[in-house]
């Protein structure tokens, strides 16, 4: 199995603030891993270090196999190798949807524009918009805006997707469409590291699921035995107080 | 009656030389503003660069255009300038102007490019896109619609104090129409004239505005 990430003692501080004490964790080449925990427990700010969009104060962040250093690096080459999708999708609404998931391969990339349309349309088909492609997002539900989101960054072809709460910002029966659309993503063999409340997906999708608490790993288990059987007290209690969906 | 039949002639009579001084008022104008959004652009964006040096700059600039009177600028510009090397009327005036309407352009696009939520900049960054990328394929297209009615606002400001540019002699609307009405002893009618010439402009203006605002905001929904 080929490593994709590898996190040595991540430690985040904002200000007196310290928001990860020393985060251990490796994900595998096709691994989905969500990260679950409370509110504030550190998870989306663990996801943000993975993509640069937070700077780590410390410990070591290895991508593909190779050590990041965020001052000699150039972060946006490692950005192209990692996707991101956010809560609130942050669709450029300046731009159709078509623009927005051609615009990064072609002045980026310098993808040639015709192919990028071409790749770009295949990708809308996959995420089921492809009669959408000429709309600005501001016409489109949040379930669509979240799976333009989605295939904006597969246009970039990245080898790992991270998912920030994707879900949390869409009307209930909007929730569906887009887990549909990061299942399939699984199921294609995407490595992808999600924070996620959705725990019925997180059991049926991921292969490891990853339990913060104040900062912390506090339990690393495959998802099937995360939640038949937690063995940290903070797991069982966080388990007991979410509603299963 | 005969008060307003007498201005309707005057306006006619006059209707030459102050077209062509109208022309020389949007001349100026014209010139002023365009050089003043690349010089505001070019502020605002060192305000927002993050380094303190330069935002500093920026700060000092906009302290002394707004703390001093836009006459003193023209003067001190218009006599600096024309004493250190030869620089026509017109473009002392034009760079007078746009340094003073530029301040403000500054000010107008620093808040538009600080009120876009800044998901914008990380969902442009998370694609692989650099600071300057984003700037201009993301942010500043967004801003720039922001900006408008502002900017629209500015505009206005910066035709009508194109005016000042009469006490360094420029041969535009306000220069020529007070000059006419004390060569005629008619000073009344002159400057309600010129007033109304004014108006039409800014009634332009406003329409002209108005209808990019109407275009760019269409091309979202």
């Amino acid at each position: 199995m080929k490593e994709m990430i590898r996190l040595e003692g991540l430690v985040k501080s904002f200000g007196e603030l310290q928001v990860l004490r020393g985060i251990d964790l490796t994900v595998e080449e096709s691994e989905v891993v969500c990260l679950i925990g409370a509110s504030g427990s550190g998870k989306s700010t663990l996801l943000r270090c993975l993509n640069f969009l937070e700077e780590s104060s410390g410990g070591k962040i290895h991508i593909e196999g190779r050590q990041i250093d965020p001052k000699t690096d150039d972060l946006n080459k490692i950005r192209e190798k990692v996707g991101m999708v956010f809560q609130h999708f942050n669709l450029f609404p300046h731009m159709t949807v078509l623009e927005n998931v051609i615009e990064a391969p072609v002045r980026v990339k310098k993808v040639p524009k015709e192919q990028a349309v071409r790749e770009a349309k295949a990708l809308l088909d996959k995420v089921g918009l492809a009669e959408k492609a000429d709309v600005y997002p501001g016409k489109l539900s949040g379930g669509q805006k979240q799976r333009v989101a989605i295939a904006r960054a597969l246009a970039m072809k990245p080898d790992i997707m991270l998912f920030d709460e994707a879900t949390s910002a869409l009307d209930p029966e909007l929730v569906e469409e887009v887990l549909r659309t990061m299942r399939e993503l699984a199921e294609e063999g995407m490595t992808m590291v999600v924070v996620t409340h959705e725990m019925n997906f997180a059991r049926e999708v991921a292969d490891t699921i990853v339990f913060l608490h104040g900062g912390s790993i506090i339990e690393k288990a495959p998802a099937e035995q995360f939640f038949t059987n937690p063995q940290a007290p903070e797991t069982q209690n966080f388990l007991q107080t979410t509603v299963l969906r | 009656m005969t008060g307003i039949a007498h201005f309707f002639e005057t306006f006619a009579d006059s209707g030459g030389m102050l077209t062509r001084a109208m022309l020389l008022t949007l001349e100026l104008a014209v010139v002023s503003i365009l050089l003043g959004i690349v010089v505001g652009l070019l502020f605002a964006l060192l305000k927002l660069s993050g380094w303190k040096s330069v935002a500093w700059i920026s700060d000092v600039y906009i302290y002394l255009v707004r703390g001093t009177p836009l006459i003193v600028q023209i003067f001190i510009l218009y006599f600096g300038l024309s004493g250190l090397f030869l620089i026509p009327d017109f473009w002392a005036a034009s760079l007078a102007l746009a340094l003073h309407n530029g301040a403000y352009i500054a000010e107008i696009f620093r808040g538009s490019i600080q009120s876009i939520d800044k998901g914008q900049m990380e969902g442009a960054t998370s694609l692989g896109m650099n600071r300057s990328l984003a700037m201009r394929r993301i942010i500043l297209p967004q801003a720039f619609r922001r900006a408008l009615p502002p900017l629209g606002n500015q505009f206005i400001i910066g035709l009508k104090d194109s005016s000042l540019a009469a006490f360094i002699s420029m041969n535009e609307l306000f220069n020529v129409a007070t000059t006419l009405g004390s060569n005629n002893f008619d000073e009344m009618t002159y400057l309600l004239i010129v007033a109304v010439y004014y108006l039409i402009l800014v009634g332009v203006l406003t329409l002209l505005v108005r209808a990019v605002e109407r275009r760019m905001a269409v091309s979202e929904r």
